[in-house]
């Protein structure tokens, strides 16, 4: 028997033999030597294939003539067929082309396909520096102002499409506008109504457990009109109008503009603007108040019953407190802001929107970055206003 | 039923499917032969892909049943599917790349899951499938949005490809292409049809496909087969609607 004879097989030696596990038998034949494999080279025993190979990968250069005989194979894929290929390469030295024999004709346009693949370039790793770093916080300090270009570059852009409407009527979309209205709104009522409808209670509950030390019960009504109506009626229901409706309106003109119907409109001479973001930028600005009026009155509502039921305070005396307390000015501050906090969600949700590129990822990026955005906006021109009632005195 | 080593990969039997009171198949039965290239042809609504995805199990069924490699896919259970989904890849009309990862990593995808092996041997294998399907081994860094329409088919493809699956389901694999990348694709799928043995499920419109590619064809109408056979066979039947199909102005063109 020849000395060199040498055998291995890939999984489950030992164990009853499986028909079908790929072998790789060392044969010595004269100076040279024979690879014979055999089984199947699948997918399945890929692993085990690769172990093989990078075995039999260490023979290289210890015969002068190593030949790769398949003619046992039973089965062959891509897999197979590629590792056989990477054997033949790097078998292949010092201008000895390593051959492969029995090769069916089946199985010949398999191993001439794979042949034609050049080593894979690998691919680049990314490397974290410090200057990388860097530069990520530069740019992102520089988008910081982008974002702000971006957004007045929006609203002019809205502005003027609401101008071109007035001045030629026709060209208003009253259907969309009326459809964008029944979603954010009519269909936000509920929601809306609820949560501030709770909030309004918790706030009295807290206001009736505090005050009570120091006796002043009453004062609950003073505290839950003037909060409710001057910050929590519309500060809540925008931020919820911002994580309901902007980031609909972000992934509906994503989605859009992923799929080219953007691109679509304006190949037929309509202005986008004009035909999707005006009639939900109206749609906002006319719901936004709406809402935060429901709200405040649901938040009344709420704090009013929690007064009565939990500290008290009798209908009668918890209106008649209430019209003492609060005066219209505190009702117009807060019906004054919902107007303008809908169209800084609005135009953040459509800049973000219309800047989706190819991928879901970017469309949830730009989604998540359309509510956050537009709830941080709405904080500080809330912070703003806040400071411009103060000094008119209002 | 205990399956069978038959040579019909495919077996669907009595198939009903239905969407609200709309019947899209009613009673079809089909098979699908081991290492054949079958072309389902029939008209824009008839239900092509409603079959094909009926098959790979995305529609529901009201009543029938289906055989995958002798599997009856309503009594298997998730090991067993699994075992049968590991064998099949399936092209999408659209591609259904993946877009937030690249072309490598979508054709990893699958691999990854089911096979345990090193990053090397994957990208090796990754540029092998590129080049399979006639594309450069630069595209694999690329997301799905910098592709073409034909490279987004080829990627498809490549990805269907990644496992190498015993069968593929190719729902209109030609259309968007020009006629020469679609003829390139035709023999793509017959090259690897050749070298992998492949049997193949193309839902095509393409007449050069059914022409150059297909060994059998089968024909959808009224929820039904209404023929299957070989492209002579087909050209000879007296059906209206495959008259029209295979004897029309564009028939005629391609025949020559």
């Amino acid at each position: 028997m020849d000395p060199f004879l040498l055998h291995w097989r890939g999984i489950g030696w030992g164990v009853g033999i499986v028909s079908g596990d790929p072998t790789l038998e060392r044969i010595a034949r004269g100076n040279g030597l024979a690879l014979c494999a055999a089984g199947s080279w699948t997918a399945r025993f890929a692993q085990d294939l690769e172990r093989i190979v990078a075995d039999a990968e260490k023979l290289a250069g210890s015969r002068p003539n190593i030949f790769i005989d398949v003619s046992q194979v039973s089965k062959l894929d891509t897999f197979g067929a590629w590792l056989i290929e990477r054997l033949r390469r790097s078998l292949t030295q010092g201008g000895v082309e390593a051959k492969i024999a029995g090769l069916s004709a089946n199985y010949s346009t398999l191993v001439d396909e794979v042949r034609r693949v050049k080593a894979a370039p690998p691919p680049d790793a990314v490397r974290v520096t410090i200057t990388g770093m860097l530069d990520q916080v530069g740019r992102s300090v520089a988008g910081v102002g982008a974002t702000l270009v971006g957004l007045i570059d929006m609203l002019g852009a809205v502005l003027a499409a609401g101008g071109r409407v007035l001045i030629r009527p026709r060209g208003f979309r009253l259907t969309s506008t009326v459809h964008h209205l029944e979603q954010v709104c009519w269909r936000a009522v509920p929601i809306v109504v609820l949560i501030t409808f709770l909030i309004g209670c918790i706030i009295a509950q807290q206001g009736i457990f505090h005050f009570r030390q120091f006796g002043a019960d009453i004062f609950v009504v003073d505290m839950l009109g003037v909060l409710v109506l001057r910050e929590i009626g519309v500060l809540l229901v925008a931020i919820m109008v911002a994580g309901r409706s902007g980031s609909a309106y972000t992934a509906e003109l994503g989605s859009m503009k992923m799929r080219e119907e953007i691109d679509a409109l304006r190949t037929m001479g309509f202005d986008p603007i004009e035909v999707l973001i005006l009639p939900r930028m109206l749609a906002l600005v006319i719901a936004l108040p709406i809402l935060a009026f429901l709200g405040a009155m649901a938040a009344l509502y709420g704090g009013g019953l929690v007064a009565w039921l939990y500290g008290g305070v009798e209908p009668e005396a918890f209106l008649l407190r209430l019209r003492d307390a609060i005066s219209i000015n505190h009702f117009t501050v807060g019906l004054i802001k919902a107007p303008v906090m809908a169209a800084v969600i609005g135009i953040v949700a459509c800049v973000e929107g219309l800047a989706v590129q190819g991928s879901a990822e970017s469309l949830g990026q730009h989604t998540t970055s359309s509510v956050v955005k537009g709830i941080f906006f709405v904080i500080v021109m809330d912070g703003v206003f806040a400071i411009f009632f103060a000094s008119i005195g209002m | 039923m205990a399956p069978q080593p038959s040579d019909n990969i495919i077996r669907v039997r009595d198939i009903t499917v239905q969407f609200g009171k709309n019947r899209i198949l009613d009673g079809l039965n089909l098979d699908v032969k081991r290492g054949e290239i079958l072309g389902f042809v029939g008209p824009s609504g008839a239900g092509k892909s409603v079959l094909t995805r009926t098959i790979i199990g995305l529609v529901p069924k009201v009543a029938g049943s289906i055989e995958v490699f002798g599997v009856d896919l309503d009594a298997a259970d998730a090991k067993a599917r699994r075992g049968v989904e590991r064998r099949w890849g399936v092209l999408f009309q659209q591609g259904a790349l993946f877009s937030s990862l690249t072309v490598r990593q979508n054709i990893q995808f699958p691999v990854r899951e089911y096979l345990k092996l090193s990053q090397r041997l994957m990208d090796e294998i990754t540029a092998a499938k590129l080049v399979m399907v006639g594309l450069k081994p630069e595209v694999a860094d690329r997301f799905p949005s910098e592709l073409s329409g034909g490279m987004i088919k080829r990627v498809a493809l490549a990805r269907a490809l990644a496992l190498d699956p015993e069968l593929v389901f190719l729902d209109e694999p030609t259309s968007g292409l020009d006629p020469i990348g679609a003829g390139d694709f035709d023999e793509l799928v017959r090259t690897l049809q050749r070298t992998l043995g492949l049997t193949v499920f193309m839902v095509t419109h393409d007449l050069d496909s059914l022409y150059t590619a297909c060994d059998r064809i089968a024909v959808l109408g009224n929820g039904k087969i209404i023929a299957a056979g070989s492209v002579a066979d087909m050209q000879a039947s007296q059906h209206p609607w495959l008259r029209q199909y295979f004897h029309g102005k564009r028939a005629r063109a391609v025949m020559g």
